[in-house]
């Protein structure tokens, strides 16, 4: 569990303090009406709400697209960065404060087109965070150029005669890079599910990487517009150490495997899977391994104070005297 | 007139010593040449610090080949120490050098052909070479005295392997000891400091290595005594202070734990990596951590974020990697996020010449970021500037929310110096993140009107929570849809620059307050350009020097200097365009980038003299441009004045 080992700012410090929704709440957001983007930043806030984490002590880095405005429209600290670097800097405030809550917000453009590098590596560093990846396919921001997991054959602005190759499979790469240790898909349209993947996310020591599927209305109404409307063309992938199919999803959701998160090989069979017309969308925790090593933790030093620092570059000095 | 657009290559040196005498001089420049993984550096190391701890004015620079492992007996895998010994301090590598120690006649032949050694330079050369069993090393080594022979070195043969089988088995490890046995000789040096140093560097072999090399050293000594009839005296002079020595990279690293910075980040790029293997070996004990990142954007980005959640951290680079991080370094100024970024410079552009010197990323510092982005730029002069830089740009970072950019180069980064030892304050550890609560309605960019200057907040700190974004935004860093709001954040960012500006001192003229010229220098030039304003002096050319180590903002009072002098020069080593060049006219001239600066800001019409041949500055190269300036009267009448 995250409190495990942590510092006194991990919690709001003020016991009595009882945080409600009203204290994430940023200013009203920009996205266009239907947005899926709406649904993560309210699961997010319920999320913060839920587990009582104080706004100052949370950071949400995000980089640049749609999805890049979220860190405006929480009140926590935020770091609107700049494209397909959110990774980075979440990774330098968690290595410089191991103590703060870390979100990091991206696209699919973002995250696996022009941040592709970082993203591997951050999956590698494996450092506590929660990466939300927000998929809709398409970049919106810029109107409606292809990104790295629009369908083969989609027509864009930048692909009218249809996109040219398949679609790469995040799920797939993620789960491919060592030392990965949280990987999670979930649908925004689908509270529950989210909800309940974000927490899971969260309470991972690692990095916890979380495809969101996510709508574009205003580019992409008709993408998921199959799953949306019938259930039957989602499975649920559930698990006590991943997510279980509470909160009235066992009604709705006849299709449902049960996925021990511990299984890499079988993770990665499934994921393989994903997007070929044939399979349904599968929601759930693919992989969970808290035994990996975490680059924050491995990387954590004593503090030492300002004289120690300075008696200590003393004794450097002299093995340079002269 | 001494030629202005090459090396000059005819130099005698002005210290030869005769048979039989000991040469009194007070600059002798020596260096130590061997294929690598010989040991010349080692050697070359131990003598210039025995030096300096003997009271020697020092200055060191390797000699080290591009490849790692380069084929044995070949010029281009030369490796080895330069080093300049003075009186007093010396503050760059000199001119030529004045003798030289070579483990094959191949690695002589590089040195030779680089036009480094004096004409009249000593050579004491291994001479196994010439009687060895392979028929092709005994012609290489007859092709190459031939060659060799067109200088007028005196060049001594010494039976380096044969005396050194008296005491070892394998002199392949071992013949850097003998040889700096002959070095000890023939400079007097002090043997039990030597002794000293060689007890330390074997510190964690085996004792029986130790004394091996310590015989060796002694059978280098006793040779020398037997069969050199000179030795060379460069007095050292009483000086008091504790100093300590190290190279400019070692420097960085030392100012970097000294400025209480407690996050680095980096990429391996040559030649800044240096920075990071010494700061790998002791950061942690400092609570510090050296992160490697994934890429040179990824290092900015990690810097970047951990400054954001407190205490400004620190990025190293060189050319290319200053190009990658551009984006982030345009975010930490648009966000206000502290942020110090080193730039060990190297030969551009692009891959361009990555262990060679050059200063030629100066204006690219200063402007080479995407839209209005003002910040900091320094360059440290000396080694020792390279320590103090670290706290003064951390400081200037946290107080003015900045960007800070230093430059170094290759020229620093593997000079070796000693200098005055550092007094590392507790205060420059600076204080932990205040965390106190934020009063209500205090915004997260609260510019004072006059100076722009704003309070930061930091993530953990209640009341503070805001979205910093590289987006156009007003004072709660909301994004900016009026766009008077970005004529007054643009204004904001601006005017710290101008506040700092108004608390620095104008630069220290070295020579006269006025005269004919006035040469204009920054970075790591200076100690070549002050030697050679002083030799023109002495000369009688009234000639004066002025160093910049403020490069944005510029220290204030420059246009007053500047009218002091009937003519404006810089030096610099980057690349301009002479003005006698064909199709070269006064309006396409491409200028010394200091200059192109300094032109723009003072409006004087400010000359330039440059060179990029990949080494440091040689005080003779300037003293030669003085002159050339000086006492060319055409030149004089083409270059026109100062208006």
């Amino acid at each position: 569990m995250r409190t495990q080992g942590c510092s006194l700012l991990r919690r709001a410090q003020d016991q009595d303090r009882v945080l409600e929704m009203d204290d994430y709440e940023g200013p009203q957001a920009r996205w266009c009406p239907g947005c899926g983007d709406h649904s993560i930043l309210a699961a997010t806030e319920r999320l913060l709400k839920n587990e009582q984490i104080a706004p100052e002590e949370t950071v949400v880095v995000s980089g640049i697209g749609c999805s890049g405005r979220f860190p405006h429209h929480i009140d926590t600290y935020g770091f609107h960065a700049i494209h397909g670097r959110a990774l980075p800097v979440a990774t330098g405030v968690k290595l410089h404060r191991p103590d703060l809550n870390v979100f990091a917000v991206m696209g699919d453009g973002d995250c696996i087109s022009i941040g592709a590098g970082h993203w591997i590596h951050a999956t590698r560093y494996n450092a506590d965070m929660v990466a939300m990846m927000f998929d809709n396919h398409i970049y919106g921001l810029t109107k409606k150029q292809t990104s790295p997991t629009t369908p083969q054959g989609y027509a864009t602005n930048t692909q009218p005669h249809g996109t040219y190759l398949p679609p790469m499979n995040p799920l797939t790469a993620t789960l491919g890079v060592s030392n990965v240790s949280f990987v999670a898909q979930t649908a925004e349209w689908v509270p529950q599910h989210l909800n309940a993947t974000l927490e899971a996310a969260h309470h991972h020591e690692g990095f916890s990487f979380v495809r969101i599927l996510q709508r574009c209305p205003h580019y992409t109404s008709e993408m998921f517009l199959d799953a949306v409307r019938d259930p039957d063309r989602i499975e649920l992938l559930v698990h006590p150490d991943g997510v279980e199919a509470g909160g009235g999803l066992s009604e709705i959701y006849e299709h449902r495997r049960r996925h021990d998160p511990s299984d890499l090989d079988f993770a990665r069979r499934l994921a393989e899977k994903e997007g070929t017309d044939a399979e349904r969308i599968r929601l759930g925790v693919y992989y969970r391994d808290e035994s990996r090593p975490v680059y924050d933790r491995i990387r954590s030093v004593p503090r030492r104070s300002a004289e120690e620092r300075v008696q200590t570059l003393e004794e450097e000095l002299d093995r340079h005297a002269v | 007139m001494p030629p202005q657009s090459t090396t000059p290559r005819s130099a005698r040196s002005t210290s030869v010593p005769t048979e039989g005498e000991t040469l009194r001089t007070d600059h002798h420049t020596v260096e130590v040449v061997s294929d690598s993984g010989e040991g010349a550096q080692t050697c070359g190391r131990i003598f210039g610090t025995v030096s300096a701890r003997m009271g020697n004015g020092v200055w060191s620079v390797e000699i080290i080949p591009a490849e790692i492992e380069p084929p044995a007996r070949t010029p281009a895998g030369a490796s080895g120490n330069r080093i300049r010994l003075g009186s007093e301090e010396v503050t760059n590598w000199g001119d030529y050098s004045d003798l030289v120690v070579a483990f094959n006649e191949q690695v002589l032949l590089s040195r030779h052909r680089l036009g480094v050694l004096a004409d009249d330079a000593t050579i004491l050369i291994e001479e196994m070479w010439a009687e060895d069993d392979d028929e092709e090393v005994r012609e290489a080594w007859d092709a190459a005295m031939e060659e060799l022979a067109q200088a007028d070195y005196r060049i001594i043969r010494v039976p380096m392997e044969e005396e050194c089988l008296e005491v070892v088995e394998d002199p392949r490890k071992g013949k850097n000891m003998f040889v700096l046995g002959l070095l000890a000789h023939l400079y007097e040096r002090d043997t039990d400091l030597i002794e000293d140093a060689i007890t330390r560097k074997f510190a964690h072999k085996a004792d029986a290595i130790t004394e091996s090399n310590i015989a060796l050293l002694h059978r280098g000594l006793d040779w020398a005594e037997e069969n050199l009839p000179f030795r060379i005296e460069v007095p050292p002079t009483a000086d008091e202070g504790e100093k300590v020595v190290m190279n400019g990279n070692q420097a960085v690293a030392l100012g970097t734990v000294a400025a209480g910075f407690e996050l680095a980040s980096m990429y391996p790029i040559t030649p800044a990596s240096s920075i990071s293997h010494y700061l790998g070996r002791i950061f942690e004990d400092y609570g510090g951590i050296l992160h490697q990142a994934e890429d040179e954007i990824a290092a900015a980005g990690v810097a970047l974020g951990a400054s954001f959640s407190g205490k400004p951290a620190v990025t190293f680079t060189s050319g290319p990697g200053v190009a990658l991080k551009t984006e982030f370094l345009g975010l930490a100024i648009m966000t206000e996020t502290p942020l110090v970024l080193v730039d060990v410079q190297r030969g551009g552009p692009s891959t361009g010449l990555p262990t060679r010197v050059e200063q030629s990323d100066l204006l690219a510092s200063l402007y080479g970021q995407p839209g209005d982005a003002p910040h900091v730029v320094i360059a440290p002069a000396t080694i020792e500037d390279c320590f103090h830089a670290m706290v003064t740009a951390r400081r200037i970072a946290e107080t003015f929310r900045a960007v800070v950019m230093i430059l170094s180069d290759a020229n620093l980064g593997r000079g070796v110096q000693p200098f005055p030892r550092p007094e590392p304050e507790v205060a420059w550890q600076g204080s932990p993140p205040d965390q106190s609560a934020v009063p209500e309605d205090k915004p997260p960019y609260d510019w004072n009107e006059r100076t722009g200057l704003s309070q930061r907040f930091v993530p953990g700190q209640a009341g503070g929570q805001f979205s910093a974004t590289g987006l156009a935004h007003d004072e709660e860093s909301v994004v900016a849809y009026d766009y008077d709001l970005n004529q007054h954040a643009s204004e904001m960012r601006s005017r710290k620059l101008a506040v700092l500006q108004s608390t620095l001192t104008p630069p220290e003229v070295h020579g006269e307050d006025s005269g004919d010229l006035l040469v204009v220098g920054w970075g790591s030039t200076k100690g070549a350009i002050e030697e050679a304003v002083d030799r023109a002096r002495e000369e009688g050319l009234s000639v004066s020097s002025l160093h910049l180590t403020f490069l944005s903002p510029l220290p204030p009072g420059l246009g007053e200097i500047f009218g002091r002098f009937d003519r404006v020069m810089t030096a610099e080593i980057n690349y301009s365009d002479d003005p006698d060049a064909p199709y070269i006219t006064e309006e396409n001239r491409r200028r010394g980038q200091l200059a192109t600066l300094l032109r723009s800001t003072t409006l004087v019409d400010v000359d330039s003299w440059s060179r990029v041949l990949t080494e440091p500055l040689r005080p003779m190269q300037v003293h030669g441009a003085i002159r050339d300036r000086l006492l060319d009267e055409s030149r004089a009448a083409t270059t026109g004045g100062n208006g």
